[in-house]
């Protein structure tokens, strides 16, 4: 039976074949006033991979994924893209980072007085200049057909629209730009069985599609089991298990197993 | 979930061993803690206006939501404005008619109205109004927008929010509020003609050469581009207070209140500082 560490050197070793992994995170460590949320969390995810990131609430998986976006800055650790190493990067310089990830918010974040075609346009109207009007529709078209929206779905506004349709607006927003980096947070969180499944089978047809790097944020087990190749378990801040199902479902800690009993 | 802001507010509580708490030292502890967060406020103003500068003078330039914008607060804030240039005019006519005529002066109705109006109750008068249209406006959307991670959104997806957001709306106070001045002034002149028209027949042209005989620029354009200071204010404060926002809709509600009642404030504190300026420099 492998250890922890023996297991989570699997996967950095796993990440590093063949260049830089796309994502990796070494001794992470965030506090919010006296209370610690990340305790030297490390983690790497390769291209064409996908981690879901498991954990109870409020154990900060979010936290993570927002660490990993710079929208926080880490007390002390690192935080490397495709290599780069962003700690310390200003506001302008993570932009050109942030245009290879796309990210997916727990409630889409869409832009409310935008339309659902505007909001997916949004990364295109300023990172692609160089497109006309009309090719910049058509490829709102394309996206919203990949998500399985339809032409007459891109005027309506994101009030008028179910939270599942909404899901997949962000989710079509997050892949304008063609990221190399899919972040993920909750993306079944709030919907409904049938929805769920739908949504996972939509991040496992991208996948398969454009073989980016991706972290799932969730706490739905059957659902990280359906679309990732490795599964991360947070408690207390740290790493408890980085591995596949089946080595979860083998391990001997007591958290591990009590929570695969409850899931 | 744990999220919480990247600053708290540090409260000075010193507890002093083997001194039971006693009535002077909480007032004094609590007005010293009133000064912290009043001085944070401040210093968290500044970090802000610095990223908004950088923001607004480095490109790409967001010239659409600029124009956009442009129209959200000056052309929708027209309407208001000049109705409250009118009713001030009407009032400042009614009011001066009657301490003029009791002293004798009523000959000098018209100058009083044109210099109160373009002197001060045009900008000032024009200034609060647009504070709370405005101001509420602008925090309110932002807080909105923050509560509800859409400004994160903006920010993950490789877009300056100060520079689409903020720098945007506050630039766009600045280049309205003096041309909103100009409509409130013209309002409160023509309705106090109106006003004194109607007591006493006169013709608008002898009513403007009366209230502009011995008037110059200096009388007018110091008044008059002392509003962009107001649009400074009025912009840095909504968006900021907006932009901080936590706490879901109570939040959202703070942040509204809070945008109004402190660029309001401001307006009326800086318009103390820029009359004695332009007394100083356009004597």
């Amino acid at each position: 039976m492998d250890t922890i560490d023996q297991v989570a050197i699997k996967g950095e070793t796993a990440g590093e074949t063949g260049g830089a992994p796309a994502i990796a995170v070494e001794k992470l460590h965030k506090s919010f006033g006296s209370q610690k949320v990340l305790d030297g969390i490390s983690l790497t995810v390769k291209r064409g991979e996908t981690l879901a990131v498991l954990g109870r609430s409020g154990t900060g998986k979010s936290v993570l994924l927002r660490l990993i976006i710079g929208l926080e800055k880490p007390d002390s650790g690192s935080v490397r893209i495709q290599g780069q190493d962003t700690a310390g990067l200003a506001l302008d310089q993570l932009s050109d980072i942030r245009k290879k990830m796309g990210f997916l918010f727990q409630h889409a974040a869409l832009y409310d007085s935008l339309t659902v075609g505007q909001n997916v346009a949004f990364p295109l109207q300023h990172h692609r200049k160089q497109m006309s009007e009309s090719e910049r529709n058509d490829r709102v078209k394309t996206l919203l057909a990949e998500v399985g929206l339809g032409e007459n779905d891109d005027q309506k506004m994101p009030s008028d629209i179910s939270g599942g349709m909404q899901k997949r607006v962000g989710l079509a927003r997050a892949l304008a730009l063609e990221p190399d980096i899919l972040l993920l947070d909750e993306p079944t969180a709030g919907l409904d069985p049938i929805s769920s499944s739908e949504i996972d089978e939509l991040v496992l047809k991208l996948q398969a599609e454009h073989h980016m790097a991706s972290i799932v944020v969730t706490h739905d087990l059957h659902s990280a089991k359906t679309i990732a190749d490795r599964l991360a378990l947070l408690d207390n801040g740290e790493v408890l298990i980085d591995g596949n199902y089946e080595q979860l479902q083998k391990s001997d800690i007591e958290f591990v197993k009590e929570f695969l009993k409850h899931s | 979930m744990i999220e919480r802001g990247s600053s708290t507010v540090a409260s000075l509580n010193p507890r002093v061993p083997g001194l039971q708490a006693t009535r002077a030292p909480s007032t004094v502890s609590s007005f010293l803690g009133l000064i912290n967060q009043f001085l944070e406020w401040f210093g968290d103003l500044g970090i802000f206006f610095w990223r908004v500068v950088r923001a607004a003078v480095t490109p790409p330039f967001e010239f659409h939501e600029l124009f956009r914008q442009l129209d959200e607060i000056g052309s929708k804030s027209l309407p208001l404005v000049a109705l409250a240039g009118a009713a001030t005019g009407v009032v400042l006519s009614l009011e001066a008619r009657y301490s003029l005529t009791r002293f004798g002066a009523k000959s000098l109705l018209p100058a009083a109205i044109v210099f109160s109006v373009i002197h001060e109750t045009g900008p000032i008068i024009t200034g609060l109004v647009v504070s709370g249209r405005v101001g509420a406006g602008i925090g309110a959307e932002l807080a909105s927008m923050k509560v509800t991670e859409q400004i994160d959104a903006i920010e993950a997806s490789a877009v300056n929010p100060y520079r689409l957001l903020a720098a945007t709306r506050i630039l766009a106070c600045i280049l309205m509020l003096p041309l909103l001045t100009l409509a409130a002034d013209a309002c409160g002149v023509v309705m106090g003609w109106v006003t004194q028209a109607l007591s006493e027949p006169q013709s608008l042209h002898q009513f403007i050469n009366a209230g502009f005989n011995g008037a110059d620029f200096n009388d007018f354009l110091p008044p008059t581009f002392k509003t962009a200071v107001f649009g400074l204010i009025i912009g840095t404060v909504a968006c900021f207070q907006g932009m901080r926002t936590k706490g879901g809709a109570a939040g959202v509600g703070r942040a509204a209140t809070s945008s109004v009642v402190l660029s309001s404030l401001f307006v009326i504190l800086a318009d103390v500082v820029l009359v004695k300026i332009i007394i100083i420099f356009f004597p």
